[in-house]
């Protein structure tokens, strides 16, 4: 390391610090084509697999697989199960996440490991607690069925598995953010006499909004992709319980590859849309962040 | 319980109550009954029914050949792919943090696509490149590699699920290293590559055990994107989630819970020891 004996002693910090941070040119080129090589091929090649197969047999074939009526069905079905998920997983991540940042409490840590519980559990696993509770075989599953309800291998089923997976992301991605902007604002609100709701909507949520919304994306993106928990209640009845992931896997296992690759490609493309929406969220939040310093 | 938000007494002594976040009673009752109807209650449902099984019944399931090549192979690929992604997430985030290059941003955005992607998606794409007339399948298939259907596929299949949750581990531990240690190191004659295992290693250390074991954690669980390119022979390539998944559909249903609160047992228990080694390394760095 010849170059540490620094010509000037003036504006020493800044250059050598660049200097010594930096690796040789060829260490340099080496790493990143290495990691440009093994990210290309696990991320974007898939990518390109997908469009690639869905258009493989030509737009005609694709946009007949997109509108056959039980690719709508999947769909109508996915986009409805989100739209119950969501919403309420979003009050209960707000609620959570407030209650895990604003009040300390005995059971506290108990209660954010249950918060994360889902992260650590099999998908799998998600959907079998509720057939064993709404199942044939299950806790509730002979009144049930006196009573002609049907949860599992139903509508309800799949929303509640859903609800299970999805319930973390909102409140995970608020809990930071509230710790980090702290309760002073909110305090001085207060005393200047606003009610605990005008507080929370014109002084906490501003604050939080970019996390919220993050937080809304995962969550929405997860509710409409999630397979595992979903396949476990579902039943797979065609037209019926099938969620556009359900719909992929059984064209791919009829071998109707062209057709499932393009239902894949809508659900690759909320892939897309999410991170970008992740992009545009978390570069407004470090813009805000910079104007507020 | 305290009110954190609680103002401090005013000088007069008339303490004016500031309870700047409202009804911790209202929030908590909420929070509990969610979680409660949401978690609590099919989780006992769970371990009320794995506890009707017998001692003989248990027995027999854990000496059950089939179970134990699940598990076997669950695991060992499991921690294979964890052990990949340490490399390949260590990579991706000095790339990204150290060096400016073209697509540096495009690269730090795709990095969270296996999140973002529905797994059965990733499962059938991945499957589709690996066959043998694949678009790498046609590549490794005449070196005598076979990806599709044996555990190295369902171990890539892993290695995908698991990079985010590394990446994003290491990344901002990377970002806020301290400068003046490279430096010092520098000043005292220490080659990059030196620095870099003594200097900088130790102190990324934390992070990577932390990765390690968010996308060992996630990746034992997880069943879209390994079932397609698995194969699914029994003894060979079928994991626990997918055997779970078998009984149910023999309406198996007290093996089926046998199986998943077995596994879910086996995973807390390597987590905890994750974590007991990790604090115990943290204690002796301090």
């Amino acid at each position: 390391m010849a170059g540490i004996a620094a010509p000037s002693r003036l504006g020493l910090g800044e250059a050598k610090l660049n200097q010594v941070q930096q690796d040789p040119a060829w260490a340099r080129r080496l790493l990143i084509f290495a990691a440009l090589l093994s990210l290309g091929l696990l991320l974007v090649l898939p990518l390109a697999t997908i469009l690639v197969e869905a258009l493989g047999k030509g737009w005609g074939t694709y946009w007949a697989a997109i509108g056959d009526p039980e690719a709508l069905a999947a769909v109508r079905l996915t986009l409805l199960t989100a739209l119950i998920c969501v919403p309420l997983n979003l009050v209960f991540g707000v609620v959570a996440a407030w209650l895990l940042t604003r009040y300390k409490f005995r059971g506290r840590d108990l209660l954010l490991t249950l918060v994360d519980l889902p992260f650590s559990v099999s998908p799998v696993l998600s959907g079998l607690i509720y057939v064993l509770l709404f199942g044939l075989q299950g806790w509730w599953g002979a009144w049930l069925n006196d009573h002609n309800i049907r949860v599992i291998f139903a509508v309800p089923g799949i929303v509640l598995a859903t609800i299970f997976v999805t319930f973390p992301f909102i409140a995970r991605e608020l809990i930071p953010v509230l710790e980090s902007t702290g309760k002073d604002e909110e305090e001085a609100a207060k005393v200047l006499g606003a009610s605990p709701l005008r507080t929370f909507f014109q002084v906490t949520l501003p604050n939080i909004k970019w996390g919220l919304l993050y937080g809304v994306i995962l969550c929405n993106a997860r509710a409409m992709g999630e397979f595992g928990a979903v396949s476990v209640v579902s039943g797979h009845i065609r037209g019926e319980t099938n969620t556009l992931p359900l719909h992929v896997e059984i064209l791919y296992n009829e071998y109707q590859f062209a057709a499932s690759f393009a239902a894949a490609s809508l659900l690759a493309l909320l892939a897309l849309v999410t991170l970008l929406a992740k992009n545009i969220v978390e570069q407004r939040a470090g813009r805000e962040r910079g104007s507020a310093q | 319980m305290t009110d954190l938000t609680q103002s401090p007494p005013s000088p007069s002594g008339r303490t004016q109550r500031v309870p700047a976040a409202p009804g911790f009673h209202l929030c908590l009752g909420y929070t509990l009954f969610y979680l409660g109807l949401i978690v609590l209650l099919p989780l006992a449902a769970l371990f009320s029914k794995a506890a009707t099984l017998g001692a003989p019944q248990w027995w027999a399931l854990v000496t059950d050949p089939r179970v134990l090549a699940s598990f076997r192979v669950t695991f060992g690929c499991a921690a294979a792919a964890a052990a990949a992604d340490l490399g390949l997430g260590l990579l991706a985030a000095w790339v990204l943090v150290r060096y400016s290059f073209p697509g540096r941003r495009l690269m730090d955005a795709l990095i969270d696509l296996p999140i973002a992607m529905p797994t059965a998606v990733a499962g059938i794409t991945l499957v589709t490149l690996f066959v043998p007339g694949g678009w790498i399948g046609r590549w490794l298939e005449p070196l005598g590699i076979h990806v599709a259907f044996t555990p190295l596929g369902i171990t890539l299949a892993l290695i995908f699920i698991g990079l985010p949750l590394m990446v994003r581990s290491v990344q901002p531990v990377l970002q806020e290293l301290d400068p003046d240690v490279e430096e010092a190191a520098a000043c005292l004659g220490a080659s990059r590559w030196t620095t870099f295992r003594h200097v900088l290693l130790p102190q990324l250390a934390p992070a990577l055990i932390t990765g390690f074991t968010l996308s060992f954690a996630r990746v034992i669980g997880e069943y879209g994107s390994v079932v397609f390119i698995a194969g699914n022979m029994p003894y060979k390539t079928e994991v626990v989630p997918l055997l779970i998944i078998t009984k149910l559909e023999e309406y198996d249903y007290a093996g089926a819970t046998a199986l998943g609160a077995l596994s879910l047992g086996v995973s807390f228990a390597l987590l905890l020891i994750i974590n007991l080694l990790k604090r115990r390394y943290a204690s002796g760095e301090a």
